[in-house]
């Protein structure tokens, strides 16, 4: 199915939060994500299904002022 | 002690993260600033990406307070979505909400930061905002729940010091409990101790430290800046004059003779 993740378009197969992770290859361990706006917290990434043009954020601490 | 949100510190300086020539700097300039308070901001990781891991490490070591920011954000939905994914990521409530109207000034969307803020605080957030010099705009955000108001020196990045001195004389004057920091446009020492000679509670920083020329050195030039402003504030400042008044005693001078 297609979704946005970080404002690209792109077509997946996982069915879950934790599956993109995977099927993306991210390997670090501090992220933060949202599905349309709305925070998913960590210990629902796996339960947290995704469907057809959801806009997904990955997001890690940087630096800032 | 300086209180945010019934946490006590005893540095008046919070320094951002970002913009240092390297992260070894980076580190060795928080450390030389005494900063128990860094800003750190949230971005996205590419694909295959760790990037995050290896700075969050750098600042864990750091062993300070984060104050995660909503840099960027350009609407009520965009801050309060980065504030939950930063409540999330830092596992904390504070944060630094920016709300931005204008590319070329950055200067904060108030009307948008005060109705974040409302959602946030309501929300459970501890909100510090970045904000103007405007005494209705800090009424509102106070009003909202902020303990914290951070108006503008000037323009993020700017280095012109306090442009408006008087305005922000009159939020001190109005807000005695609320913990009023000078976040952005400070571009030396001296115009951080003006703010703390003004009975602002503490200054942020980030460009003037990150891009001096030796970033350690200036980041203890900060240090004494802020001590200094500080120590004035606590003193009295005396009143400024329009015209001079001699500090040597007149009487006895040398050849004087009383006017008759």
């Amino acid at each position: 199915m297609r979704v946005r993740v970080n404002g690209e378009e792109r077509e997946i197969a996982a069915a879950s939060v934790q599956a993109l992770l995977a099927e993306l290859d991210y390997e670090g361990t501090h992220f933060a994500i949202a599905v349309n706006y709305d925070v998913v917290p960590k210990s629902e990434w796996a339960a947290r299904s995704l469907s057809s043009g959801d806009e997904i954020e990955i997001i890690t601490p940087r630096q800032g002022g | 002690m300086l209180t945010f949100y019934s946490k006590q510190f005893s540095s008046r300086l919070l320094i951002g993260t970002a913009l240092y020539p390297s992260p070894a700097i980076m580190q060795t300039a928080i450390r030389a600033s005494g900063a128990q308070i860094v800003t750190v901001s949230l971005r996205r990781e590419a694909a295959g990406g760790k990037s995050g891991d290896a700075f969050w490490s750098l600042i864990r070591e750091l062993g300070v307070t984060v104050l995660p920011n909503t840099a960027g954000c350009r609407s009520v939905r965009e801050a309060v979505t980065t504030a939950k994914l930063a409540r999330e990521l830092f596992g904390t409530s504070w944060i630094k909400l920016e709300v931005i109207a204008d590319n070329d000034t950055l200067q904060p969307d108030v009307v948008g930061l005060v109705e974040a803020a409302t959602i946030l605080i309501k929300d459970g957030f501890e909100v510090f905002p970045y904000c103007t010099e405007d005494f209705s705009v800090a009424t509102r955000l106070v009003d909202a729940g902020c303990k914290v108001v951070m108006p503008w020196a000037a323009p993020i990045g700017s280095a012109r010091g306090i442009i408006n001195r008087d305005a922000l004389r009159l939020l001190r004057d109005r807000l005695p409990d609320i913990t009023l920091v000078v976040d952005a446009g400070i571009g030396a020492p001296s115009h951080a101790a003006h703010a703390l000679e003004l009975g602002y509670d503490a200054v942020l920083l980030n460009t003037a430290v990150a891009k001096a020329k030796d970033p350690v050195a200036m980041a203890g030039a900060f240090r004494l800046g802020v001590e200094a402003g500080r120590v004035a504030f606590e003193a009295g400042l005396m009143d400024a004059r329009d015209f001079a008044s001699p500090s040597t005693p007149v009487v006895g001078t040398p050849f004087w003779h009383a006017v008759s």
